[in-house]
């Protein structure tokens, strides 16, 4: 089976983080997010993996080919020279999806969930039509695209219906899709939107039908919901009893959802979690309290830090008694002096912080 | 009631030395209420900065005059108050005899000094020392005294220069720079007059203080204080309008800046002495915190013993009092004062801060530029926190976001701050539990 991944531009949404490292390689939960999408594709059987992307990080190369190795699948670019919208991409990769006649996945790179690759290329073959689009159910539908089924139907969809103001229903498109490859020969090569275009026009056929995820959903394209993805994240491996997470019984580990990588290393005295993902070569020092955060590679906090809500960058340092909460984000290798507060910063790469941010604001 | 003060013959000439005193003004309860909410549990000169109350600094300057033997507290609370600070500073300096003088009303600085004339003329001393207690500096009594002799003077005030644009929130003296004799007094001008301004230290001589003070009141009660006399918000504590003022017009308020300084300036031998070390008056609450930093670091650079000694963890100067556990793991310093009985967990991090007696502050918590009152707790990873204001300002209030907001947070007794908890620019009055952030806010 064959995939395509709708990666995009520049990640500006997750900047100041994607000012570094394109926004596959940031990793989410201590594995870059493209790293999670093939990795569930791989195990669902998919040999062959487009990146639509519209422009070409070389930093990326190195990355996409120890993954071709590690899960024995087949990594391509396809560059647009212009921005394609969300069907576009398809058309321009139609070379390697139209191959053969078995279906492929679509799924945009800003999401994260339980991966169900499997269930549904058995559920699309089931039907048999067109289409199938991942749903997910959300509590405020009024804000998303909802999907309407047909009547009596479960899973044929009728239509949609962007940001209802009646409730019309709850399941929202989850960013992710199975087609048959006659699905090509709807869309052109120029700028178009699947959810505009192509989701419409096979709606129109009665092709199109909704599968539903199980478990959390969340688009990850910017730091707040980041954060709020790695809480489900985590959430969903601990009810898993994933081994990846530190046992809840260890003294340091308050509320549970913690992933430390096996070479951080953690001082005396501290509090760490609940939703706290300490990466590689980390340093935490005595005294820290860590709760809902994401340490990124190679950073350090110094003893007595109280961190929440707060994503540190690759390389940065977090001074003694500094405090940092609000969705704030620092770049790579941002220095916190000691003592010093920030509420909601955005702070670029290599600065260094030496006074309070009081409110929420970017660091240039 | 009629003044006699001693004439010209009547005072020993040539054989034995002038005698000298000194009278320290504290005020009442009813003013201070810029102090609050500290002032609610404590009066302010009894409120310790640098491990002492304010007002036992003036007594450790007044103690380093040789000749001042007798020194009088004049003010308006009960003398209770007062007693227990008395039978103390007396051990410390048992070479001055300390006598509280009540005021029953509000007299004013001028008022009560006439009032208690008769007290502080017994011995016939030439001369005598007013500080107001509610000023920090270095109280250069004995560069005074010697300005004094050398230019034969009537009286001598402390001046120090501050910034323009604050001048007039002070009295301000025009001095005649070569002579030092001051041409001029005006109490907060509204235009811009001089940057020397008055220190509220004072050294007069009895000949001439009095009958300045007895021609004030003679001038009130012939034509009474204007109406539209400017309000004395920063020298408030010379400042009291009586209820009964015409009623009883001996007891009227008369105050020295006011009423008697500038009329001096015109007519008597003044002179203004200039120093260029520090001064602050503590007014405000958190006007405390940069007092309590001058304190110690005068301590600091004369060499005191009873500061805590430097160490990686200590960063002077710091005072903790021999009562109080501190974690040798908690980095204090510069500028903090830890009162008796507190504790202080491992990993706390305090600076530019005063810790009141009986506190406890658990661990990683942070502490900076701010006042935790008497019993209070503070949770673990807590933050209590105020802003820094510039090395020269005269003010304990910032702009933020366009609203004044104090600049020193303060707890008031037994606050509770709850683990974790974040308190930046408040005030919080006493017995009050914060178990969510809180800024730029007063808790009643």
């Amino acid at each position: 089976m064959k995939a395509l991944i709708l990666v995009g531009g520049y990640g500006t949404r997750l900047r100041p983080l994607t000012l570094t490292y394109p926004k596959p390689l940031v990793e989410f939960a201590n594995k870059p997010m493209i790293e999670h999408q093939i990795e569930a594709l791989a195990a669902a059987g998919v040999t062959d993996v487009v990146l639509a992307v519209n422009y070409r990080p070389e930093v990326m190369t190195a990355a996409l080919k120890d993954y071709e190795k590690r899960y024995n699948i087949k990594i391509e670019f396809s560059v647009e020279t212009e921005p394609l919208g969300t069907a576009g991409p398809l058309k321009l990769a139609e070379k390697i999806l139209g191959k053969g006649d078995a279906p492929f996945f679509v799924l945009n790179s800003d999401v994260t969930c339980d991966y169900p690759f499997k269930k549904l290329a058995e559920f699309h073959r089931q039907h048999g039509e067109e289409g199938t689009i991942v749903v997910t159910k959300v509590e405020e539908p009024s804000k998303y695209g909802v999907v309407v089924h047909k009547p009596n139907h479960p899973s044929r969809i009728d239509r949609f219906v962007e940001k209802p103001v009646e409730f019309v229903g709850n399941r929202i498109n989850a960013g992710i899709y199975i087609f048959n490859v006659s699905v090509l020969n709807r869309i052109e090569l120029r700028p178009t939107s699947i959810e505009q275009e192509t989701f419409p026009a096979i709606c129109k056929d009665g092709q199109l039908h909704s599968f539903d995820l199980e478990g959390f959903w969340m688009d990850v394209g910017q730091p707040k919901d980041f954060l709020s993805g790695t809480c489900l994240y985590l959430s969903s491996l601990s009810r898993k009893g994933s081994k990846l997470l530190v046992p809840a019984s260890t003294p340091y580990v308050h509320g549970g959802n913690v992933m430390i990588d096996s070479t951080a290393k953690i001082g005396k005295n501290c509090r760490i979690g609940p939703n706290v993902t300490i990466g590689p070569g980390v340093v935490v020092g005595d005294g820290v309290r860590l709760q809902r955060c994401v340490l990124l590679k190679n950073s350090k906090v110094k003893d007595h830090a109280w961190i929440k809500s707060t994503i540190v960058g690759w390389n940065s340092t977090v001074g003694k008694w500094a405090r940092l909460e609000n969705v704030t984000v620092l770049g790579d290798d941002v220095s916190i002096g000691d003592e010093v507060y920030v509420n909601g910063g955005s702070v670029l790469p290599h600065k260094s912080i030496k006074a309070n941010v009081d409110t929420p604001s970017i660091i240039m | 009631m009629s003044l006699q003060p001693p004439s010209l013959a009547s005072r020993p000439k040539g054989g034995s030395a002038p005698t000298t005193k000194a009278v320290i003004l504290v005020g009442g309860p009813s003013r201070g209420t810029r102090f609050r909410p500290l002032s609610m549990e404590l009066p302010k000169p009894l409120f310790p900065v640098a491990g002492h109350p304010i007002i036992e600094h003036c007594f450790r300057a007044v103690a380093k005059v040789p000749d001042v033997k007798e020194v009088f507290i004049v003010g308006y609370y009960e003398e209770s108050v007062f007693q227990p600070f008395i039978n103390t500073v007396s051990n410390v300096f048992p070479q001055l005899s300390v006598k509280y003088l009540r005021e029953y009303q509000a007299l004013g600085t001028a008022g009560g000094l006439y009032h208690f004339r008769d007290v502080i003329l017994k011995g016939k001393p030439d001369r005598f020392f007013v500080l107001n207690a509610d000023v920090c500096c270095s109280f250069p009594l004995n560069d005074m005294l010697k300005l004094f002799e050398d230019k034969d003077a009537e009286a001598v005030m402390l001046g120090t220069r501050v910034a323009n644009d604050s001048a007039s929130n002070f009295g301000c003296i025009v001095s005649d720079a070569h002579t030092k004799r001051v041409l001029h007094y005006v109490e907060k001008p509204e235009s811009h007059i001089s940057n020397l301004i008055n220190c509220g230290v004072y050294l007069f001589a009895t000949e001439c203080i009095f009958p300045a003070i007895r021609s004030a009141i003679k001038r009130r009660t012939e034509r009474p204080r204007l109406l539209s006399y400017p309000s004395s918000e920063n020298l408030e504590s010379s400042f009291y309008q009586g209820e009964d003022e015409d009623d009883n017009k001996e007891n009227a308020v008369i105050r020295l800046e006011q009423d008697v300084l500038s009329d001096i300036a015109d007519s008597r031998q003044f002179f203004v002495l200039e120093t260029k070390d520090f001064w602050r008056q503590i007014k405000t609450a958190g006007s405390a915190v940069p007092a309590n930093a001058l304190y110690l670091m005068k301590a600091y650079q004369t060499g005191s013993e009873e500061l805590a000694t430097p160490s990686a963890n200590i960063i002077p100067p710091v005072y903790i009092h021999p009562s109080a556990q501190i974690d040798p793991t908690a980095k204090i310093g510069p500028n903090v004062s830890v009162g008796p009985r507190v504790h202080v967990g491992a990993g706390v991090r305090i600076k530019e801060s005063i810790i009141l007696e009986d506190s406890e502050i658990k661990h990683d918590s942070c502490i900076m530029y701010s006042i935790v009152g008497w019993n209070s707790k503070i949770g673990a990873w807590a933050r209590v926190e105020g802003t820094p204001t510039p090395i020269n300002s005269h003010s304990t209030s910032i702009m933020k976001n366009g609203v004044k907001v104090q600049s020193i947070t303060i707890l008031g007794k037994e606050c509770g701050v709850g683990d974790e908890v974040r308190v930046q620019n408040c005030v919080c009055l006493p017995y009050k539990e914060l178990k969510r952030d809180v800024s730029n806010e007063v808790i009643m």
